[in-house]
């Protein structure tokens, strides 16, 4: 600190030095628990006035100064959101879509993957490359014909338009896997070729199993696609029997704006195979965003 | 011979079945993207309604949207003003945090969950939940303001909040963004750090100096995935906001599906596509353009 003090000798100079590193490392812990602590509970405060609410009767919600503590806890609730607008239907509509979409695109991508990281042909590098361009494409371009297609196809208000292209692989999970495929070590590949193997075995029943992880990143983040999705329902499905659970939520926020609790109920449904997913595979989830970044 | 003749055989099978195995993907690719890309730019030539044929207009789309639509003009400010001020909060909130939790903290898992989980929630849940947290009169924003005696805001409810409200609530989803960052963080190799010290540098040196740089490349990566995905915001303008109030949140997303899907202007959605295109087109390569300047590749110390 004052620097011009001469007559400090080396032994008491240093000790001091150590000092002063202690107590900023101390205010440094402090301060990063703080910034920590307090960002978390700006983060978690939104759901658990979500969750307070959709447990809450109509009345109490409305109270000032707002109570956090629901009497009655209005479990209620959660069968009169389920049944004002038929969610288990739109649960079922979802499921489907998810199916074919995860099936879909775990086949089409791991195979399309399994071409550009593990066989050598030419002009592969640069058709590689082609795809991963449209990633940046704006869904936006592609909406109008897209959607013209599908109608002059007569399949529109079917789940096909939502389905079917998922068939054909989607650059972002190709790009995803042959990251992943291209870890492996070659000598697995080239084992089995000596052994007679084809192309088609050595995807199947050698770099498949091995791959696991990352096939489960792509169903992770497809899923999430699939239920998070608004623009393609809305568009492609108008019959009310064929609503997603997000159409569903969406429709509902329009037509019971008054009726917050019975909202907030919805939404914690909608919510909740979300979060359970995400507890359950919180490793995947983290892993496959860091794969998506390192190699921007 | 007969070695050679395997080896002969093998390329010969593998280029066979690289072209068989990619070719799903490389038909998606026309079908879904390459097609449809230039369909929409020979519809945005034209003037169509779904149920007539199209009639073949030149320009006249374009000309429309520049000079006689002042809701044009509102919607392309209203996406502008959201991405320019959501992705720098969004992409300097989530390094903070990254950089804050590669403290080697303790409760890393749980902190990290927490920051992240915001992310995961469904764009229309998301939309739900914070309409009522905006709500003027019972909502958790304006009722935590009144605890502390501070005065309330309409949030999404007035014209020149609406955008900032919306932004905050993008922040409040940084989680994907800071994850990656904190991957980026990680992968520093420690030694470097190490190596500065023992070259006296202090904090804000070893950051300047070796954190900075060696995740230039997630910075940019972040800031080129939060623009193109900001320009295209959605689901909070039609649950929330429905463009409003006055069309000051008419996102070119939430235009164009209304030009289409509400008025059947198919060729006049088309047109505003391609400028949204454009503009994408354009921010993304100045982004790419101005990389080499302050983005650092390993690589680039072997050349």
């Amino acid at each position: 600190m004052v620097s011009s003090s001469v007559a400090i000798n080396k032994s008491t100079g240093a000790k001091a030095a150590l000092g002063r590193t202690s107590v900023r490392r101390r205010i440094s812990r402090i301060l990063i628990y703080s910034i920590l602590i307090l960002g978390s509970l700006v983060t978690v405060f939104p759901f658990a006035w979500l969750l307070r609410s959709s447990v809450m009767e109509m009345g109490q919600i409305f109270i000032m100064p707002p109570e956090w503590i629901p009497r009655p806890f209005a479990w209620n609730n959660y069968p009169d959101a389920l049944t004002t607008v038929p969610f288990g239907l739109y649960f079922g509509n979802t499921l489907k879509i998810v199916v074919g979409v995860i099936i879909g695109t775990i086949l089409s991508s791991s195979l399309a993957a399994f071409s550009f990281a593990r066989l050598r042909w030419r002009g592969r590098d640069r058709i590689f490359g082609l795809l991963l361009t449209t990633m940046m494409l704006p869904y936006a371009v592609t909406l109008i014909p897209t959607f013209i297609l599908w109608r002059n196809l007569q399949l529109v208000n079917t789940f096909a338009p939502l389905v079917l292209p998922a068939w054909f692989g989607a650059p972002f999970y190709i790009f995803l896997l042959r990251q992943f495929f291209m870890g492996i070590p070659f000598e697995l590949d080239e084992a089995a070729y000596v052994d007679g193997a084809s192309p088609l075995y050595v995807y199947w029943s050698v770099i498949l199993p091995l791959a696991k992880p990352a096939l489960i990143v792509v169903s992770i983040f497809s899923f999430m696609g699939v239920w998070n999705d608004l623009l393609g329902p809305v568009i492609y499905l108008t019959d009310p029997n064929k609503f997603t659970v997000a159409v569903g939520l969406a429709q509902f926020t329009g037509m019971y704006t008054a009726q917050w609790h019975l909202l907030m109920a919805a939404s914690v449904v909608v919510l909740l195979p979300v979060i359970l997913l995400f507890f359950v595979a919180q490793k995947y989830f983290i892993q496959g965003i860091a794969l998506t970044g390192l190699k921007g | 011979m007969a070695s050679r003749s395997t080896a002969f055989s093998l390329s010969k099978m593998e280029s066979r079945w690289g072209i068989i195995m990619a070719a799903p993907a490389v038909l998606g690719f026309v079908i879904w993207q390459l097609g449809p890309m230039v369909a929409s730019l020979a519809i945005s030539f034209t003037e169509w309604s779904v149920v007539s044929s199209p009639k073949f207009i030149g320009l006249d789309n374009f000309a429309k949207l520049f000079s006689r639509d002042p809701l044009f003009w509102k919607s392309l400010y209203a996406t502008a003003y959201y991405t320019f001020l959501g992705v720098p909060l969004v992409i300097a909130s989530a390094f903070i945090v990254a950089m804050v939790l590669n403290q080697k903290v303790k409760g890393l898992a749980i902190f990290r969950t927490v920051f992240y989980f915001p992310s995961v929630v469904p764009a229309v849940a998301n939309s739900v939940l914070w309409l009522w947290i905006f709500n003027p009169d019972f909502g958790l924003l304006n009722t935590a303001l009144e605890y502390f005696r501070l005065p309330g805001f309409l949030w999404i409810y007035d014209e020149a909040q609406v955008i900032p409200s919306l932004v905050l609530m993008s922040v409040w989803g940084m989680g994907n963004t800071m994850i990656i960052f904190l991957a980026g963080l990680q992968g520093v190799p420690q030694h470097y750090y190490e190596a500065a010290e023992i070259d006296g540098a202090n904090a804000l040196q070893k950051w300047q100096y070796v954190t900075i740089p060696m995740i230039s490349s997630v910075i940019f990566f972040n800031l080129v995935m939060g623009i193109i995905g900001t320009f295209q915001v959605f689901a909070q303008a039609y649950v929330m906001t429905n463009g409003g109030p006055n069309n000051s949140s008419l996102f070119m997303v939430y235009y164009l599906f209304q030009n289409a899907f509400e008025y059947g202007r198919m060729g006049y959605a088309s047109a505003l596509a391609w400028v949204l295109f454009l503009i994408i087109l354009l921010f993304t390569l100045v982004v790419f353009r101005s990389s080499p300047a302050w983005v650092y590749y390993e690589s680039e110390r072997r050349s």
